[in-house]
């Protein structure tokens, strides 16, 4: 079987490039100029999918982006399976290997297909009431059931392979849609010389062009119409033509998202290029010419193979040479589908019979088609179909003058097309916020006001007439290129000559014998819902067209209703006795088309996700085979075990060697904001928990920063070098946070105030040195300053030289030993710690990282904002009231602090708590509970947020946040653990190693 | 321009004498700016302009960079500037402003390593730029000599067009791979020139 259903004629494929392609294994013949669908329909192949909840064999139905049934994978190789594309879209290659969905063992024979037999079982509803039933056997029985089988598509289990390019483009005009109202928009916009962006979705401009055989612009074939249009367009250097791109949103203030696919059509790609572009374009002006889809009629049997829109056929006959059938019942309530009638009637095929709804059809197309002796029955309907996995018959009824139908007789036929004549496309106006306008004639909704710089021209406007769409797109291209500030005149317009337009249409179920809602008339193909399913909504008392959406999912998956929409709503007025509009209309969402997440993440993949921040003595951690960690966007070093050492007896080490001798470490990270100006301090004072004022030059203050609800958000070390110059320091993570928190106080609040602020994180590298041989490490290679204990006392800071350097000089200490932490210029950080390490080396002392730092900060009981706080904490709830500058008249958080729940006695407390076991080193956030064996439902006494083994102390150690901890020193609480019995632990003060702070001068 | 800073391949910094390869992105070269002196000066406008005139720099207008040899002002915001020279005249540029601005309210803070820069000139710049960065880089919109606080990806950058086909980028040091490696991706799938 070789394409036995391939005509002649096909203004758009190419006879001399044959293609071959595979779908669901077996191998067919097609030409290049064919999409899945026009190549397998060229082969007699209609059936094309399953449906999702019954399972129904399903053929192509449309022949563009509306298509509900016939989806599709397409593999190129590992990861590179792509779920759900619809046949009418994807482009045949050499090579091409496509599958069905939802279907198991084969789409000819779906055990799945037993839905359709129990289908009384499977009304709307029935999930909601069948699952909510039993909340055991939701958990245990339907959830797992319904992961398995849900979903059409199998999406990728690899990481995806492909990249994807991103492109931020602004234009004067942007035109959705290529059509001939799009064209002449472009033609008249790009003549005026503003930047215009042309978009189309498919790989062809010229939207329904591409299928009009019969009608002449100008004198002259649409093909050629179309050809010179393009090479015109393409002429324009002001012009960009992007076809195989979607618009896929609208957003705010015209910014536009659009996918461009590059590979998608082509046998071979080469190595690193791009598979789609993501454009994110703010246009001045946008038109959108969408183009209208048309509408499935709904009666009984109206899914079966062979079944298909009119519009289609036409598409698929004039386009690619594809008959669709060849004994064809056309089924209408419009006069564009009797020109399907008329080509097909040209190429060949029989057709049977022309089923009109309207009781006196009259127009252009009805009457060439009465010329040509085309049987037509007006007022008449199809009441069933027959065939299983294509249709081999329908049943026809006429319409009486009361409106009851009566069935008539049973037509053999292969193919069934259908008309409920056009639905404008306004899902981009819609999601611009635009609102819509409902036209009672016709019964369609069209835009009406915009909400943005935008317009809407031909079909999506509801003109379905291609003279009109011309002159529109002209006349609109002019006014949106002078609305973006450029000179342009309407041109000569266009004339068109043999159009067939839509006239007329129908939305809702069409007349039934006895009036009933028997069998299955679908609305929604893709969610397979019926009529029945929304009468049965409005009868549960679903009124809003909203919930009977969810009730009956209808509108949902990857077509979003594209072709059920307005049948819906119609269904639903007639049920609800109210007018269409009346019962509302629901959101389009984005995107118009389903979009790859490669296009969405572009780049943002892999090392390029997030920036990853390195400091300037990375490299040297790296090459002494440090073990990193991640804080914030930061890479820093963890630990640095030595000869094949576990993390554990590397921390140990490091621990012990600072303890007893010196490591340096890199603090460079920190967050660092200088402050200068004259009112530097009293911003400091409004700021931060502690007083400023009294701080002098050359000494530094341990700094507490509070939100406005009084709880601790950051803290660090402040340096005053001069009277009008602080340099702060922030935690790591906190740096961007805390400078976005003093800018906005700064121009919000305190604008009384005369200082600026400047982030200097990254001026400076900072090494702290810390242990009992800090200063003989550093003292011979500073200049410039005494670091004396005398000259130099804990908490202060000198600028002097070190190796020449200019270097800011911290005596700070986070470990409680002796400590200094040198800041330099970061393009001297590298060589400033090789100069250190050096003299580090000859008093023994280690490189260490952040594990070893936390360690032994939680041996002296200092907190890590993050870490034992979690936002929700005061400085009282900390046993910082030192820290709190009482005789200020003001503070960020000051007031929030005397708030009753801050001041009650139960709140949470920093307490450290000393194990039985010395052993056992609790899980960080691991409950603290009053009893071994807690009775369930009872309330945990507080919670660990730090522990530790202290290789110094010789045992576990931990910090935690106890319900007015306190006052409960040196009682016994017990430790809750992942697995086992929770183990006991005694109350004690959070600060476990000198605390009278002897070793602070080493 | 007598006043750009030459795009030459330099050093990632002065100390190390790492020097990174230039890398040509299709048409677009890339070089690592040379080691600059850069200083953020912060005050009221009486003395900004102040500060500019005993630069010797014209005054900026919003959004636009002035320059004098190898002295720029980079305005960042209305009470914001960014000060470029070469790294021999770093005390120059201190002193003169404290003395400009001897007892008036400022704050001038040395930035000279928290940024790094990286100069970008070709055809096709624009178009590899806007693989990431979202503002119109238009010759229109964009003009040589305008400059602008801006994002590209996730990371903030500082663009200056001092050219039709060559751009400045300022960013914080540590953002260096990140933008290259952008830059790398972007120029393998960019538009073409």
């Amino acid at each position: 079987m070789t394409q036995s259903f391939r005509i002649q004629g096909g203004m758009y494929i190419d006879r001399t490039k044959p293609v071959r392609f595979t779908f669901d294994g077996t191998t067919y013949e097609g030409f290049s100029g064919d999409t899945l669908a026009s190549a397998l329909l060229a082969n007699g192949v209609h059936l094309m999918g399953r449906s999702f909840k019954y399972h129904r064999p399903r053929g192509v139905l449309g022949h563009g982006a509306e298509e509900p049934n016939a989806l599709v994978d397409v593999i190129r190789g590992p990861g590179r399976t792509t779920p759900n594309l619809r046949a009418t879209q994807v482009e045949i290659y050499d090579g091409l290997i496509a599958k069905s969905q939802n279907r198991f063992p084969s789409l000819k024979f779906d055990l799945g297909a037993i839905n359709d037999l129990l289908s009384p079982l499977f009304g709307a509803g029935f999930y909601y009431k069948t699952f909510m039933a039993s909340p055991f056997l939701w958990t245990h029985l339907f959830e797992p059931m319904i992961r398995r089988a849900a979903g059409l598509g199998q999406a990728p289990t690899q990481p995806d392979p492909d990249c994807y390019a991103n492109q931020f483009a602004h234009c004067d005009v942007l035109i959705a849609g290529g059509g001939a109202a799009g064209l002449a928009a472009a033609l008249s916009a790009g003549r005026s010389g503003a930047q215009v962006i042309l978009v189309d979705e498919q790989a062809h401009f010229g939207g329904s062009l591409l299928s009009e055989s019969r009608a002449e612009i100008d004198g002259q074939s649409t093909k050629r119409w179309l050809e010179q249009t393009l090479r015109a367009l393409q002429a324009m250097p002001n012009v960009r033509l992007l076809s195989r791109t979607t618009v896929f949103g609208y957003f705010q203030q015209n910014f536009l998202g659009l996918v461009e696919r590059l590979t998608d059509h082509l046998p071979q790609t080469r190595e690193g290029e791009a598979r789609e572009r993501l454009w994110q374009v703010r246009a001045n002006r946008v038109i959108l010419a969408t183009g209208a889809i048309e509408r499935p009629l709904v009666f009984p049997g109206n899914d079966r193979p062979g079944i298909m829109l009119s519009s289609a056929a036409r598409t698929y006959l004039n386009r690619q040479g594809v008959l669709v059938g060849k004994s064809v019942v056309l089924f209408t309530s419009d006069d564009a589908a009797y020109q399907t009638a008329i080509d097909l009637h040209h190429a060949g095929a029989t057709i049977i019979a022309i089923a009109d709804l309207r009781d006196n059809p009259d127009g252009a197309g009805v009457e060439q088609a009465r010329q040509l002796g085309l049987p037509i029955f007006p007022s008449h309907v199809v009441v069933e179909t027959f065939g299983r996995l294509r249709i081999n018959a329908a049943a026809l009824g006429r319409i009486g003058a009361d409106g009851t139908v009566t069935p008539i007789r049973v037509e053999n036929c292969d193919t069934l097309l259908m008309s409920g004549g056009f639905t404008p496309s306004v899902h981009l106006f819609s999601q611009s916020r635009g609102k819509l306008a409902y036209d009672p004639v016709r019964q369609i909704y069209i835009p009406g006001q915009s909400a943005q710089n935008e317009s809407s021209i031909g079909a999506a406007s509801g003109t379905f007439n291609l003279q009109e769409s011309l002159n529109q797109g002209f006349t609109e291209g002019c006014r949106a290129a002078k609305a973006a500030g450029f000179e342009a005149a309407v041109p000569a317009t266009s004339q068109v000559k043999g159009d067939v337009p839509s006239t007329a249409g129908f939305s809702g179920a069409v007349p039934r014998p006895n009036n009933g809602h028997f069998g299955k008339a679908f609305v929604d193909f893709q969610n397979d819902v019926l009529s029945s399913d929304i009468i049965a909504a409005t009868r549960e008392g679903f009124k809003s067209i909203e919930h009977v959406k969810r009730y009956t999912t209808t509108g949902m998956a990857t077509d979003q209703g594209k072709t059920s929409n307005m049948n819906t709503l119609a269904l639903a007025a007639q049920a609800l006795g109210r007018q269409i509009p009346d019962v509302g209309l629901t959101t389009f969402r984005m995107p118009y088309t389903p979009v790859t997440f490669g296009s969405i993440a572009g780049h943002a993949r892999g090392d390029l996700f997030d920036p990853i921040r390195k400091t300037v003595i990375h490299d040297w951690a790296e090459a002494q085979g440090a073990i990193l960690e991640n804080v914030a966007l930061w890479k820093r070093a963890w630990y640095f075990p030595k000869h094949g050492e576990s993390m554990h007896q590397a921390v140990r080490r490091e621990c012990l060697t600072v303890r007893s001798k010196a490591g340096l470490f890199d603090a460079s990270t920190l967050g660092k904001i200088e402050i200068v100006g004259p009112d530097a301090s009293e911003f400091l004072n409004r700021l931060y928990t502690n007083s400023w004022n009294n701080l002098p030059a050359g000494r530094c203050r341990y700094g507490l920063m509070l939100n406005e609800q009084g709880f601790v958000m950051d803290d660090g070390v402040i340096g005053r070098l001069a009277q009008d110059r602080f340099h702060v320091t922030t935690t790591t993570g906190g740096a961007a946070r805390v400078l976005a928190h003093m800018e906005d106080y700064l121009q919000t609040e305190f604008t009384d105030l005369n200082l600026w602020l400047t982030s200097t994180t990254e001026q400076w590298a900072v090494i702290a040195v810390q242990g009992p041989k800090a200063r003989a490490i550093i003292e011979p290679l500073i200049s410039e300053i005494d670091v004396s204990v005398t000259a130099m006392p804990h908490m202060s800071v000198r600028e002097g030289l070190i190796c020449g350097v200019p270097t800011r000089l911290f005596r700070v200490s986070f470990t409680g030993e002796l400590g200094f932490e040198v800041n330099v210029p970061a393009g001297y950080g590298r060589m400033i710690w090789e100069a250190l390490w050096q003299e580090a080396q000859k008093h023994g002392a280690c490189a260490y990282g952040t594990e070893t730092m936390h360690v032994l900060r939680a041996e002296k009981g200092f907190i890590i904002v993050g870490q034992d706080t979690d936002g929700t904490v005061t400085p009282y709830d900390l046993g910082m009231e030192w820290a709190i500058g009482k005789s200020k008249p003001d503070f960020v958080g000051k007031r929030s602090l005397s708030r009753p729940d801050l001041v009650n006695k139960e709140r949470p407390q920093l307490i450290g708590l000393r194990t039985n076991d010395p052993a056992f080193i609790p899980d960080e956030g691991a409950q603290i509970v009053s009893e071994a064996e807690p009775k369930t439902g009872s309330s945990a006494l507080g919670f660990v947020t730090s522990a530790y083994e202290s290789a110094t102390l010789g045992r576990s150690i931990a910090l935690g946040l106890l319900s007015n901890g306190r006052a409960k020193m040196g009682e016994l609480v017990y430790i809750t653990r992942l697995n086992g019995k929770a183990l006991p632990a005694t109350i004690v003060d959070p600060i476990v190693y000198d605390k009278e702070g002897a070793r602070l001068d080493g | 321009m007598g006043n750009m800073i030459s795009p030459e391949p330099l050093m990632r910094d002065d100390k190390t004498g790492n020097v990174l390869t230039n890398l040509s992105l299709g048409k677009v070269k890339l070089y690592f700016a040379p080691h600059l002196a850069r200083f953020v000066l912060q005050a009221q406008s009486n003395e900004l302009h102040r500060a500019a005139q005993a630069l010797g720099v014209t005054i900026p207008d919003p959004l636009r960079a002035t320059s004098h040899k190898d002295r720029h002002i980079l305005w960042q915001g209305p009470y914001e500037w960014l000060v470029l020279d070469l790294p021999s005249n770093m005390t120059v540029i201190d002193t003169t402003i404290k003395n400009a601005l001897s007892g008036h309210a400022y704050s001038l803070v040395d930035v000279s390593h928290r940024n790094q820069a990286l100069l970008l000139t070709g055809q096709g710049v624009e178009s590899l730029l806007s693989t990431g960065c979202m503002l119109d880089l238009s010759l229109k919109k964009f003009p040589v000599g305008m400059t602008t606080r801006t994002l590209f990806a996730k990371a903030e950058i500082t663009l200056w067009r001092q050219d039709e086909n060559t751009f400045h980028i300022e960013f914080w040091r540590s953002f260096a791979p990140y933008l290259i490696g952008l830059l790398q991706q972007g120029a393998a799938s960019a538009l073409p020139a």
